[in-house]
């Protein structure tokens, strides 16, 4: 049996080149994680900018065998969708983050209404289409873009609801109060004062639950169904960008496969605008940003 | 606490009562009882701001108005849900009332082939087997894959990382998760399935089918042509599909992770380092084992996301409704099966037994996330565990 002397110094070797090893794995996993992002990106700008032209932004797509056209229809679809989704997921979801934040706080209620908030965000985006269509599609009798809006916008209100508490939760006391003082209702308080003071955060939360509903597509494959055509008609079927892309990228032509590249950038270019904004506004703190 | 604001009140003043001897002698002080003493003289007593007050009302109506109508916002929230669960269930009826609960393992023989038959929409016939066996051996891969990856680069990130890279590689992780799923099975479609058809896959097929290994190791079943790398080499299937959902999933599992190890106190920290150990054996020993309830939430976060995810899994992973033993298969996952089928289903029982794989979709993932929240909050202590 070697010394103690000596059997610590082999154990401390030990450990340190577990040590070494343990970071060079860590770094190693980094790379890995960021390495398709990094292809993701690259390859959608090198493949995506190629097909970018006018031509995307103002045209309808194209007959098979045809070259050009573009993805008009589905950008002002995706427009109209994204419309109709915020006038259904915007107020309600705001509402509910003003009644987490102000009105029960430390409730039992309140506490379920922010885990089924949680929950529901976990919810596949297929079950709330197949729930939409069974609701509005089947009663109606068709495909409209009003099902697909509605759709969109039910997926909004957990996210807008759960972003509105934070921010409403970091609004000082004493602006609360200094108004309550002054002899504002508390309905006017909360609406004029605390909102308003939080109303940079809660538009950057509008806005994180808009980029992520705009991504969407399997709501929308059996409620707006999507349409080869312009149309702005809620009553009708209507495109929407990523089910576009979705439709061109599992066609077997080379020219729908360029469109579908290019859409991808246009998406990713809105998303990741949408991100850095929200990074942005974040960073700068809620009250420098008061209005 | 004082009352809430809303539930205060404006009192009528209590009328004045015009000195009596009774009063006074009876109470031994100065008695304000409204209904003992004398003529009540209000008008002259009441002060000029308390009875501009009184005329100009408060907002009790407008705030318990207001309050109510942000319930209404946030309740809308439990009726979403119910509303969903709802429809499934009516929808899925003709199809639960004809299979039952065999819906979900039984399946037919093909009488020519000789071989399973699940799901047959020619004939009326659905079984959803293949597609429970799909959704869980691709959210199997992924999380085998994302598991470590994602953990890798929590401690990196937390623990490892020089200051000026923690900004831009948590801003990346960020951006990872805010794709879109399509433009992940774009991608995955033209660039990674070529990769894995072309390039990966040979490695696996070399290792597990190589003639001195089936000797070996035949006996499990798992490799040979017949095991877990048999077959033909399509490059899309069921391993495809897993690469890319553990792609999908890497970003939540650790963005959470990282939060719960950020949770830890530094004191833990120092004091294993005080103690002597290394960097490593800190993190294992103060971090990670401090933080493990955590991690496995945000594990099972990650599976609930993995196992919903519809698109990218559509784009890649074959749409055969069978079940094979080898990951170069191709498959169908519960997700891929309604997007694909169901805005063309040809029956009323072919839509039914579609919405019931979505109603089966649907209960699964709120178990799944209901009990990853909840081990979440158990560490973070309840402070907002926001994914997106």
């Amino acid at each position: 049996m070697k010394p103690a002397t000596q059997r610590n110094r082999t154990r401390s070797t030990v450990r340190m080149l577990v040590d070494h090893l343990a970071t060079a794995l860590a770094v190693l996993a980094t790379i890995l994680v960021v390495a398709p992002l990094v292809a993701i990106f690259v390859y959608l700008l090198f493949k995506g900018a190629s097909s970018l032209n006018l031509a995307f932004f103002f045209e309808i797509p194209k007959p098979v065998g045809e070259s050009g056209g573009g993805m008009a229809n589905a950008i002002v679809g995706s427009g109209v969708l994204l419309g109709v989704a915020s006038l259904i997921g915007v107020p309600i979801g705001i509402g509910g983050g003003i009644f987490l934040a102000e009105f029960g706080r430390g409730t039992r209620l309140a506490n379920a209404v922010r885990f089924t908030a949680d929950v529901l965000n976990g919810v596949p985006s297929i079950v709330m289409g197949i729930a939409i269509y069974s609701l509005i599609v089947f009663n109606q009798g068709h495909f409209s873009a009003l099902a697909g809006g509605v759709a969109l916008g039910i997926m909004m209100i957990p996210t807008v609801t759960r972003t509105t508490e934070e921010m409403l939760l970091m609004v000082p006391h004493a602006i609360r109060e200094a108004a309550l003082g002054l002899g504002v209702p508390n309905w006017r308080s909360v609406l004029s004062i605390t909102l308003k003071t939080a109303s940079p955060g809660v538009i950057t939360g509008c806005m994180l639950a808009f980029a992520r509903v705009a991504g969407e597509t399997a709501p929308l494959l059996f409620t707006a169904l999507g349409n080869q055509f312009m149309s702005v008609n809620l009553n009708r079927p209507i495109q929407a960008l990523p089910l576009q892309i979705y439709l061109f990228a599992i066609s077997p032509y080379d020219d729908q496969h360029r469109l579908a590249w290019a859409g991808a950038l246009v998406l990713i270019a809105l998303i990741v605008i949408a991100v850095s904004l929200v990074r942005y506004v974040a960073s700068r703190g809620i009250l420098k940003g008061a209005s | 606490m004082t009352a809430p604001l809303s539930e205060i009140r404006i009192r009528k003043p209590e009328t004045a009562s015009a000195p009596s001897s009774g009063s006074l002698s009876e109470s031994g002080g100065v008695s304000l009882g409204p209904l003992s003493s004398g003529n009540p003289s209000p008008a002259a007593k009441i002060s000029e701001v308390r009875r501009f007050l009184l005329a100009r009302g408060n907002s009790a109506f407008a705030d318990s108005a207001f309050r109510g109508l942000m319930m209404t916002c946030a309740v809308s929230i439990f009726a979403i849900v119910g509303l969903i669960a709802t429809e499934l269930v009516i929808q899925s009826q003709m199809s639960w009332h004809k299979f039952g609960l065999p819906f979900f393992f039984k399946f037919n023989v093909d009488p020519d082939t000789k071989l399973p038959l699940f799901w047959d929409p020619v004939n009326g016939v659905f079984y959803a087997l293949p597609f429970l066996y799909g959704t869980l051996v691709s959210s199997l891969v992924a999380l085998l894959i994302a598991v470590p990856l994602a953990i890798g680069v929590a401690i990196f990130v937390t623990e490892m990382c020089p200051g000026f890279l923690r900004g831009p590689l948590s801003f990346m992780t960020e951006l990872l998760a805010a794709i879109p799923s399509v433009v992940y099975g774009l991608w995955a479609i033209f660039v990674l399935v070529p990769l894995l058809r072309e390039h990966v896959n040979p490695i696996f097929i070399a290792i597990f089918n190589a003639p001195v290994i089936v000797k070996l190791f035949g006996w499990t079943g798992l490799v040979g042509d017949d095991g877990l790398f048999g077959g033909v080499n399509l490059g899309l299937g069921l391993l495809a599909a897993g690469v890319i959902l553990a792609i999908m999933i890497l970003p939540i599992i650790a963005s959470l992770t990282r939060e719960v190890m950020s949770a830890v106190p530094n004191s833990q920290r120092e004091a294993a380092l005080a103690l002597g150990a290394t960097r490593w054996e800190m993190i294992r020993v103060a971090v990670l084992r401090n933080a493990r309830i955590g991690i496995v939430g945000s594990i099972i976060l990650g599976l609930g996301r993995a196992l919903g995810e519809t698109m990218a899994v559509a784009m890649v992973i074959g749409n055969t409704a069978e079940i094979h033993k080898s990951l170069l298969s191709t498959g169908h996952s519960m997700a891929s099966v309604i997007a694909n089928e169901f805005s063309e289903a040809t029956s009323d029982l072919h839509r039914g037994a579609l919405i019931e794989i979505g109603l089966a979709l649907f209960l699964v993932t709120i178990l799944v996330n209901g009990f990853a929240r909840l081990l979440v909050w158990a560490v973070t202590r309840g402070t907002p565990a926001r994914v997106n």
